[in-house]
């Protein structure tokens, strides 16, 4: 037993160095504008544009959930038209960025882990450092960058398109005033809300393109070994996601108090 | 200048090299002969620094290459080209994207420039007007003929093939052994063929370095080690299996 959680333990700490490692590389890349201009135009393409279905249905079906059961609650204590105002400020705070990073964790993490874990088994990254090319400024900093400013924008689409739903949802079916309904909306949702939600879905966007290249770049060799890289980066992207956010959510409220309260 | 220098590897409890010494010299075609698991292609890639030695050292030119880290050895490796042996194409790109993939990270070249190397390269490889085609429509022959393109269009010092014959019926096989022989007139290259196809052996290497158990068992000229009359050389040279 205390072999086994050795062993655990050890390969878990050896990953976590490893990612460390990783992040290390790509960050000095980026620093030394090492990615093609092309590779990083491509990547936003495949990240923001091809998310775009899966990203606007989540934030649309989230946002008239969430309005028709804040609704049922506040409907019972003749809050009605509070309704949009907690809509508001859970999608900006919350689901908007953690839902839309999970989603682009699952078609955007698999991509990239199965894209470049075939690449490891196929020797091609053996090739690019043959060809006086590091995997790191050609394959992870541009999907890296390219998932810090796709995931914003995603973020932003999100958010707007859930809240709207949520007012079509609370205006149209559930029969509420829209002039209290979008007013108290915005009385309660600040900027500060849609800040922390784009600081979240920045550090989401690295999450997902760093566990995925790095899940790629350590696959196991055949089909199986890219089968297991792909399961596991949408596995431990979306966990790291929401342990983040937790910790996120009490960073920025922190930083919050401390610098535009006091 | 190659030289390796007392190399050892192992991976997991499996030890593949043992301290192994050679010497290949600007300008030899050497071939790189042993049974298959015998940690020939692990050995030619510590000469190009893909993987790192558990002991010992690898001189390229006087540089010791094992101390590096791997920016330090993407400016060695400048100096190389290598052929994989499953060819190792970029199969999100055509072949003339594949070829023209070094020239284009160099940043020194323009397009048109560019493309004249990319048609010049796969004429010398006999594969002319096959630019836009993908690398999946190619045969097991043309995908080795474009990485040996893709390996030389920026004008190495020392190509490395990895079993280029491996998989390949012996009509193709004897064109990929001219095509070597080609390149290392055309481009005056140092040649690291790692085969153990006894015919191309002979044909490419004017340096043979046997590997077995390990160890380098024999380090002579092609005539001398077809001719020797060691059971171990003799064995492998005629292809008996073990009783």
């Amino acid at each position: 037993m205390n072999f086994l959680a050795r062993t655990w333990v050890g390969e878990w700490l050896t990953g976590l160095g490893r990612l460390a490692v990783l992040t290390r590389d790509a960050v000095a890349s980026c620093l030394t504008f090492k990615a093609s201009r092309r590779d990083l135009l491509y990547q936003i393409y495949f990240i923001g544009i091809k998310s775009q279905a899966v990203v606007l249905v989540t934030g649309a079906f989230t946002g008239m959930v969430l309005t028709a059961q804040t609704y049922f609650q506040f409907h019972k204590v003749k809050m009605d038209t509070a309704t949009l105002a907690v809509v508001g400020v859970s999608m900006c705070d919350e689901l908007g960025p953690v839902l839309t990073a999970l989603m682009v964790a699952g078609r955007v993490g698999a991509a990239i882990a199965a894209e470049i874990g075939t690449m490891r088994v196929t020797e091609q990254i053996d090739a690019l450092r043959t060809l006086a090319t590091h995997p790191v400024d050609y394959l992870v900093v541009p999907r890296l960058l390219a998932s810090m400013i796709a995931l914003p924008l995603l973020t932003i689409e999100s958010i707007v398109l859930g809240i709207g739903s949520g007012y079509i949802v609370g205006t149209q079916l559930m029969g509420i005033d829209p002039t209290y309904l979008y007013f108290n909306m915005l009385k309660y949702t600040g900027d500060i809300d849609v800040v922390f939600g784009l600081v979240k879905s920045f550090v989401y966007g690295g999450i997902i393109a760093l566990i995925g290249c790095y899940k790629g770049m350590t696959c196991g060799m055949g089909a199986e070994g890219v089968g297991r890289a792909t399961t596991e980066a949408v596995v431990f992207s979306s966990i790291t996601i929401l342990i983040a956010n937790f910790f996120l959510t009490l960073l920025l409220q922190r930083l919050y108090v401390l610098f535009w309260l006091s | 200048m190659i030289e390796v220098r007392q190399l050892s590897k192992s991976f997991g409890p499996q030890l593949i090299l043992e301290d192994v010494n050679l010497r290949i010299e600007s300008g030899e075609s050497a071939v790189i002969i042993g049974r298959s698991g015998g940690g020939k292609s692990v050995l030619i890639k510590h000469i190009i620094g893909l993987l790192q030695p558990d002991a010992g050292e690898v001189f390229v030119d006087g540089e010791n290459i094992t101390r590096m880290n791997e920016r330090q050895l993407l400016r060695v490796r400048s100096k190389f080209g290598m052929v994989f042996q499953g060819a190792a194409l970029f199969d999100s790109m055509t072949v003339a994207e594949n070829v023209a993939f070094p020239l284009e990270r160099k940043h020194q070249f323009t397009p048109g420039e560019i493309a004249k190397r990319v048609a010049a390269v796969l004429e010398l490889v006999d594969l002319p007007g096959t630019e836009k085609k993908n690398p999946a429509e190619l045969s097991g022959g043309m995908r080795k003929r474009v990485g040996l393109a893709r390996a030389i269009v920026y004008e190495p010092q020392i190509v490395l093939y990895d079993e280029p014959t491996t998989g390949l019926d012996p009509i193709v096989s004897d064109s990929i052994d001219k095509l070597i022989i080609r390149v290392r007139d055309h481009l005056k290259v140092t040649s690291i063929v790692v085969t153990h196809d006894m015919r191309s052996a002979r044909r490419v290497g004017n340096h043979v370095i046997m590997l077995h158990e390990r160890k380098v068992y024999a380090n002579c000229t092609p005539e001398k080690l077809f001719a020797s009359a060691d059971p171990v050389v003799r064995q492998f040279v005629d292809g008996v299996a073990d009783e």
